[in-house]
């Protein structure tokens, strides 16, 4: 980042193949490059055919209010691994359109949606742009920096309020109608009608010629959701069916919306730590590590050594604990109802323990600062999690292979369902589990290492067929490797700090962007943060993997059963709090 | 069951049938058989979501409670759990499914974030607590509570029911009880019995503030 | 053999249901004691917690809602450590710690102790950064999670009084915490009494 002088030279060798419409992006502490609205396909399209990066990762916006722009940022990949290309599109804050990348990349659809709700930027040629968080008819773009939320404070924490003169009381209380809620002026509420799903039904497509159909009745469309047992929290599928078999589905999400990033961004660095505990709440662990090695790279510091052990040995544990949770329910949602979710809790459940111990909470852990950890882990512990690691876990996941993956019910109900191509799976940015069943080896701990995965010794795991029951199969292998790395850090944990420096609760962070992802139980987790040097970060955005895993569900589900959608969904592993965030 | 829980200790039992009698009320033993036997919904909003599912897991086994019993559909349910951050897109559907749930049926606001809006509550998308929509019959406090703490919490809402009295219960009163009001999703969460206020406060005259009236003009 | 998997499965279940009767023969019905069942290190399994009976034991970096450590004074007032400095309220990632500060009754000059001290626990996170980041060690997570109430309005809000634990209390749940803090202390007056 120090090095503002040198260009990388894929930058350069765009900047000469478009002189016109492609610049470099020269603030102090940003890289990437600045392409013209009107020219972003023929960029895009250079690099994903001539260079290689066909793997769009993250898609998002930032404001620069007071400066009258608006900016979209796209983080693309090479597959085969590697540093993203960044490329940034600025716009004005009246009426922005950008081109789509949907047809290049259909992974880029929910991403664009998710921008146009929050940012207000339209993507021209997107095939469905409808709010995707939030409803049809809410009022305003609540990530604009000059929109304001009803029960606003100041712009930035901590809010003055609350020391030396805090009252104690219901910040919703002094809102006129007691309640988190603004309407516009003048408003008339009984001329809503309330229904906020027409667009989305409408967005689903039927087919009215009788004769294409196999069985000649009505196409029928089925909501599942949002409270419904199989779909794993408050997530809705929309499903046009015919008979039993899936024609057509839609995503729907939102139900958990809850503002992190609007939150993250008026929170300094430090208080969005114990926030991204909430984001995937089946794996804390890992979304600390994400948020801690983002800041950690725009700080410039290198965690102590004895930080990085326990830094992987935390996040490999919180893996095995999802994926075991995540096979139970698996299983649950294939109609064993309960019983091997309860013996895959069981694991879990030890797992969580050690948590409780070093961090003080089962799932909220709050583990990871900026430099190191919070607490030491004693040699007590240490003994639990090597029993756990040695005699425990390998023994147990045995077992539940043993139990399921022969099992009739499960091949029959799991093979050859869901299945998704490798070329698919980069097209549609799928990442995880998902993505290395389709064949795909691409796990970031290896494609781009961080922290000391590039010193230890494990597989990235694969299958080719790119169905459920490889999902499964690719999670249980990971376990293995996860106690394999497990192994391998208890071993080697060396004695020292757990900090760099002194713990600190004011973090000065330079100004400049960053963009850090680990690879999470459900896949590439990124962090893209921009700070302008204030104790706030200016724009802090979470590229959720199984949000964006989302959107080759109705690729998948297209043709299969319902009862074979619910499983699909089930491997496909997404955890609401990430999904909505 | 526990002794002092049913009989009722003003009538004289000979000691010898002690074992074999028990003397109780209709009240007492209503309250005790509908608090044993409470069916909670099935039914995860968010992080407090998995703790319910650790409480009725093999560990902490909310089954010794007769609570093991989760119902998918709200019409089989005796209490709601809302296990979450309840967020303005969601809380019609909760408020549907609570009308949807047959007398007698009990909430239970399982956590900060459905006590009160928990750390999200600043957020344009977050209710400040389920309360404003449902009546809640027992908070538990925690982020998320631990499956003990939500323990804790049913116990307390067994307590609560085993104080009932038949003649002043709810489901027992004569005529209909009205179902709640739906909110509606319009520019922001609109609550139908707010329907007037909200008229009057955005047609009230805008209070008067130099830097608005002056920017007014320029523009 | 189609249907084979079936039973198969059901009699992995049952094996599992007499499983837990046979160890528990196994070890002359004898209950391990609590810290073992966490600690699984010499049990097979996880056991079910009789909850209202007994409580599992929380590890000592267990957190709920925080508290005030105050120290007994004379005719049983409470001095509280704090001082209102007001950095857990600064770093309070929900900012549900509200503050006043003490001032002289007669000049108006702040005194370093809280007039009122409110957490909403509506708000509360958790996360256990007051007590991390307070440089007086007058602020601490508590264990005790039996918080179900049947009202919020009035009762969610936790002033001074509600909040205030004795120091006995802080040493009891964190006796680890507590020792290394007194002898931090002992060495710091050691130091001072040498210079």
């Amino acid at each position: 980042m120090s090095e503002q002088t040198a260009i990388h030279p894929l930058y350069a060798q765009l900047i000469s193949k478009f002189p016109d419409s492609v610049v470099r992006d020269d603030r102090a502490g940003f890289n990437g490059v600045v392409v013209q609205p009107l020219n972003l396909l023929e960029v895009v399209k250079e690099l994903r055919d001539s260079l290689g990066y066909d793997y769009l990762s993250s898609v998002t916006a930032a404001d620069d209010f007071p400066e009258e722009r608006l900016e979209v940022i796209y983080h693309l990949f090479k597959s085969v691994g590697g540093a993203p290309a960044v490329i940034k599109v600025f716009l004005g804050r009246e009426e922005p359109v950008v081109p789509s990348l949907t047809p290049m990349y259909p992974g880029a659809e929910l991403q664009e949606r998710e921008v146009w709700d929050l940012y207000g930027i339209r993507f021209a040629n997107h095939p469905d742009l409808r709010r995707i968080l939030l409803w049809e008819g809410f009022q305003g773009f609540p990530l604009r920096k000059d929109w304001k939320e009803p029960l606003y404070e100041e712009d930035v924490k901590p809010f003055k309020s609350r020391w030396p003169e805090g009252k104690g009381e219901r910040k919703e209380l002094l809102n006129p109608y007691k309640d988190n809620v603004q309407y516009p002026r003048e408003f008339e509420p009984s001329t809503v009608s309330g229904d906020v799903d027409q667009a989305m039904y409408k967005s689903l497509e039927y087919s009215d010629d009788p004769n294409s159909r196999v069985i000649k009745t009505d196409q029928l469309v089925v909501n599942l959701g949002p409270q419904h047992p199989s779909t794993h929290g408050v997530f809705r599928m929309a499903v046009v069916l015919e008979g039993e078999t899936i024609v057509n589905l839609k995503p729907v999400v939102g139900y958990l919306h809850r503002n992190h990033e609007k939150i993250g961004e008026r929170n300094t660095w430090l208080q969005n730590m114990p926030y991204t505990d909430r984001l995937d709440y089946l794996a804390p662990m890992s979304n600390n590590f994400g948020y801690a090695i983002t800041v950690e790279k725009l700080m410039g510091i290198v965690p102590t050594e004895r930080a990085e052990y326990i830094r992987v040995m935390m996040a490999e544990l919180t893996r095995i604990a999802s994926h075991t949770m995540t096979t139970g329910f698996l299983l649950n949602d294939l109609g064993a109802y309960f019983t091997p979710a309860l013996y895959a809790l069981e694991e879990r459940e030890l797992i969580l323990d050690v948590f409780e111990e070093v961090a003080g909470s089962r799932m909220m852990v709050n583990y990871f600062r900026f430099g190191g950890v919070v607490r030491d882990v004693s040699p007590e512990v240490l003994k639990k999690i090597k029993h756990l690691v040695y005699n425990r876990l390998p023994r147990k996941i045995d077992e539940l292979d043993k139990y399921i993956s022969a099992n009739e019910i499960v091949r029959t109900r799991c093979e050859g369902v869901g299945v998704l191509t490798a070329d698919d799976a980069i097209a549609f940015s799928t990442t995880g589990p998902n993505l290395r069943a389709s064949g795909v080896p691409y796990d970031i701990r290896r494609a781009d290492p961080y922290s000391i995965y590039e010193s230890l010794d494990f597989d990235v795991c694969t299958h080719d067929h790119g169905d459920v029951y490889d999902r499964y199969r690719v999670r249980i292998d990971e376990i293995r490797q996860s106690i394999r790395i497990l192994k391998q850090v208890l071993d080697r944990i060396p004695e020292g700090p757990i900090m760099a420096g002194k713990p600190q609760y004011a973090t000065k962070v330079p100004a400049g962007e960053a963009y850090g992802r680990v690879e999470g139980p459900r896949g590439e987790l990124g962090f893209y943060v921009v700070s302008d040097g204030k104790p706030n970060p200016k724009r802090y955005h979470v590229r959720a993997p199984s949000f964006i895993n989302l959107t080759s569900l109705a690729q998948m589900c297209k043709g299969a059963k319902v009862a074979d959608a619910v499983t699909i969904l089930g491997a496909v592993d997404i955890v609401l709090g990430e999904v909505d965030r | 069951m526990a002794e002092n829980d049913l009989n009722n200790p003003e009538i004289d039992i000979p000691d010898e049938l002690k074992q074999q009698i028990a003397v109780t009320t209709l009240d007492r033993i209503y309250n005790w058989s509908r608090s044993n036997s409470l069916w909670p919904m099935m039914f995860g909003l968010a992080c407090c979501a998995i703790e319910m599912i650790c409480t009725a897991a093999s560990r902490y086994d909310l089954s010794r409670f007769g609570m093991e019993v989760m119902r998918p559909s709200p019409r089989q349910a005796d209490v709601m759990i809302v296990s979450g951050t309840v967020t303005k897109k969601m809380v019609p559907q909760i408020v549907r499914l609570y009308n949807q749930m047959s007398e007698p049926k009990y909430v239970i606001a399982m956590g900060a974030c459905a006590s009160g809006g928990g750390p999200f509550k600043e957020g344009y998308n977050v209710v400040p607590g389920v309360d404003k929509f449902i009546p809640v019959d027992v908070y538990v406090a925690g982020c998320p509570p631990t499956p003990q703490a939500l323990l804790h919490g049913l116990i307390t809402l067994q307590k609560k029911i085993e104080g009932e009295h038949i003649p002043d219960t709810r489901w027992y009163k004569k005529g209909e009880v009205e179902a709640l009001p739906i909110p509606i999703l319009g520019p922001d969460l609109m609550d139908p019995r707010h329907f007037e206020l909200i008229r009057e406060e955005t047609h009230k005259p805008l209070p008067v503030v130099d830097v608005i009236i002056e920017g007014g003009e320029t523009a | 053999m189609n249907g084979f998997g079936i039973l198969k499965g059901l009699w992995i279940t049952l094996r599992h249901f007499f499983d837990t009767y046979l160890s528990e023969f196994g070890r002359n019905r004898k209950k391990l004691p609590l810290d073992d069942q966490r600690g699984m290190v010499n049990s097979p399994g996880l056991f079910t917690i009789q909850y209202p009976e007994e409580v599992l034991a929380a590890p000592e970096e267990f957190r709920v809602i925080p508290f005030l450590v105050y120290e007994a004074g004379d005719y049983d007032q409470r001095k509280y450590r704090c001082t209102s400095c007001g950095i857990c309220a600064k770093v309070c990632p929900t900012q549900c710690i509200y503050i006043t500060r003490k001032k002289d009754a007669e000049t108006g000059k702040p005194i370093p102790s809280p007039e009122e001290f409110y957490i909403d626990t509506d708000k509360c996170m958790n996360c256990g950064f007051c007590a991390e980041f307070c440089p007086f060690d007058a602020i601490k997570m508590n264990h005790d999670f039996e918080l179900a109430t049947y009202e919020r309005g009035e009762t969610h809000i936790f002033n001074k009084e509600k909040l205030g634990k004795p120091v006995e209390y802080y040493a009891k749940i964190r006796p680890v915490n507590y020792a290394l803090e007194v002898a931090e202390k002992a060495e710091k007056a050691e130091k001072s009494t040498a210079a």
